[in-house]
């Protein structure tokens, strides 16, 4: 007996090499993108709504006022659609994860450090991707915009960090609010905040008093970056490139802490 | 199994507070190296308190919590631990082959897929989406999951809830196969014969403090009531006048009796019914032992809380 003890004695060490550990955080990563991707309930309203919203407002309506109307819309409508899968992707999945138990198994595996988080910001990206892909190709086709490469390579790289603000504000939400409650919730910012940084009317469209308070919106500073990079816009884009970064650094920071109080 | 195997998991005076509710009381628990612990006790006993501290889901108010000589908290040493929790909702669009490739991927020196599901018994389901599975399979998938890293302790909560007998035969034939092997186990559990089954050592948890510890054996041999089991023509009445005779009940004809002196009382018996028939006599099993030991210390707290007002 003794013996055979000895012989099959566990011989697991608690060291980790750093490819393995690599290997952990491009799992975890990959997991992610697959279980959203996989997920229709997630990814139609993500894609769709703002497919859609394109489509009429965009393309459709705008057919008699020009290229520019097609063009302008195309920067709102990429901010609207990146918007989503950080808020929801985020919020919602965090929301429900600490509700289901999910997170407090992943808290008690050897999960490295920060690895849950990443990857679902990079399944974040990685929607913002698409969405982007799919509102190009529509103003492209049958919108009759005309980019240039340059042009739309910035566009795609204005929404794929764009989308981490609103990670962070979702990560915020979803340690406020577990389970069920968070889509509502986060309903509640996406929408008003759409609306009010001048995503689906142009801003000076609106009231004066909102047009006076959208800078405090992050979405009406991303427009910003996103009306630049499809040429609808001059001026210095570094003020919304800061206060976006602060942004996301000071919800990050918030859920964060409250992560760690609270699980 | 001896007290010379090291401790690899322990709890020292462990306190734990919500807000005023006291969840912890100064618990100690310690798991061996090579053994089977099962943690029992009834709901609000602290079990789950207990296990959160030991997994560094929290943290203790006071007392030592220790995991392989570590704070839980820090990763080496949950690197050797595998875990199954009663309410863990995994993401039900991820096949079964793809969860234990990511859980494996946290652990060091993990075992081969196949031989996971092999001891799992999950083999066949590799390729399914885990919503899709029964809540039978499910449990299988995540014992699977537990066990993957090739770790030294498993954390085992309530692990056969909604299996089917044949189901949690089979996952106690894997636990036995893991003990053979050296690893060791900490389970808690509703199921008294799962503890009998399994256990090396029983520990007992009530209002946030361990009752009892000792071998299942010890356990039963604490309490030493016996259950007697006839048929006979003796009303109820006439056993429950026997001094001897703590608990009677009747069903038909056939008598169930509770008693200290079993000897006693079968004597009485076969004196007072010559035609008595198909006698049984046996030793109480972990459930009344179980019963017992928390009634004890229910009415011992209910006493302290008279003392208190």
């Amino acid at each position: 007996m003794e013996t055979a003890m000895s012989f099959t004695q566990p011989t697991t060490t608690s060291g980790m090499s750093p490819r393995r550990l690599l290997g952990a955080y491009l799992e975890e990563a990959r997991s992610e993108c697959l279980r959203y991707m996989r997920a229709p309930g997630f990814m139609l309203p993500v894609m769709l709504f703002p497919a859609m919203f394109y489509l009429l407002f965009g393309v459709l309506m705008a057919r008699s006022e020009g290229a520019d109307v097609g063009r302008y819309l195309l920067a709102s409508y990429s901010v609207f659609g990146v918007m989503s899968p950080g808020l929801f992707g985020f919020g919602v999945s965090l929301a429900l994860e600490r509700d289901g138990g999910l997170l407090t198994f992943k808290r008690a595996l050897p999960m490295p450090p920060g690895a849950y988080l990443l990857g679902k910001m990079l399944m974040a990206m990685a929607a913002a991707t698409v969405v982007i892909l799919l509102l190009l190709a529509l103003a492209l086709s049958l919108g009759h915009v005309t980019l240039t490469p340059v042009q739309i390579a910035a566009l795609l790289l204005t929404g794929v960090l764009g989308v981490l603000p609103f990670c962070a504000l979702g990560m915020f939400v979803g340690t406020l609010i577990k389970g069920q409650g968070a889509p509502g919730m986060l309903q509640l910012i996406y929408l008003p905040m759409s609306f009010m940084s001048g995503l689906w009317f142009p801003l000076p469209m609106l009231p004066k008093f909102l047009q006076q308070i959208a800078p405090v919106w992050p979405s009406y500073h991303l427009d910003q970056l996103a009306l630049a990079a499809v040429g609808m816009r001059q001026g210095a884009l570094l003020p919304h490139v800061l206060v976006l970064f602060g942004f996301a650094a000071v919800f990050l920071l918030l859920a964060t802490q409250r992560l760690r109080r609270h699980g | 199994m001896t007290h010379s195997d090291p401790v690899i998991a322990r709890l020292e005076v462990a306190v734990k507070r919500y807000g005023r509710r006291v969840a912890l009381d100064g618990a100690d628990l310690a798991v061996r190296r090579g053994e089977l612990l099962a943690l029992l006790g009834p709901n609000g006993a602290g079990k789950t308190t207990a296990i959160g501290l030991l997994l560094g889901l929290l943290r203790a108010d006071a007392g030592t919590v220790e995991l392989f000589g570590q704070d839980p908290q820090r990763i080496e040493a949950r690197r050797r631990i595998g875990v199954m929790l009663q309410n863990a909702e995994l993401p039900p669009t991820l096949q079964v082959g793809e969860l234990l490739r990511l859980t494996a991927s946290y652990y060091p020196t993990p075992r081969a897929l196949a031989e996971t599901a092999e001891l799992a018994g999950v083999g066949d389901l590799l390729k399914r989406p885990y919503a899709k599975l029964s809540g039978g399979q499910q449990r299988r998938v995540q014992f699977a999951l537990a066990l993957c890293g090739r770790p030294e302790l498993l954390f085992l909560d309530e692990p056969t809830v909604g299996m089917d007998i044949e189901a949690r035969q089979k996952l106690w034939m894997a636990i036995r196969q893991l003990l053979a092997e050296g690893w060791s186990v900490l389970l808690t559990t509703h199921y008294l014969e799962e503890a009998e089954a399994l256990a090396d050592r029983v520990c007992v948890m009530a209002h946030g403090r361990m009752i009892h510890e000792g071998t299942v054996e010890a356990l039963r041999a604490r309490v030493a009531r016996k259950r007697i089991r006839c048929r006979s023509a003796l009303t109820i009445d006439t056993v429950r006048g026997w001094p001897e005779v703590s608990e009677a009940s009747q069903d038909g004809e056939r008598l169930h009796i509770t008693t200290a002196d079993a000897e006693i009382v079968v004597r009485r018996l076969l004196g007072a019914d010559a035609q008595l028939r198909e006698l049984e006599v046996q030793r109480a099993g972990l459930a009344e032992a179980f019963t017992e030991l928390t009634r004890d210390a229910d009415e011992a707290s209910n006493a302290d809380q008279r003392e208190a007002a």
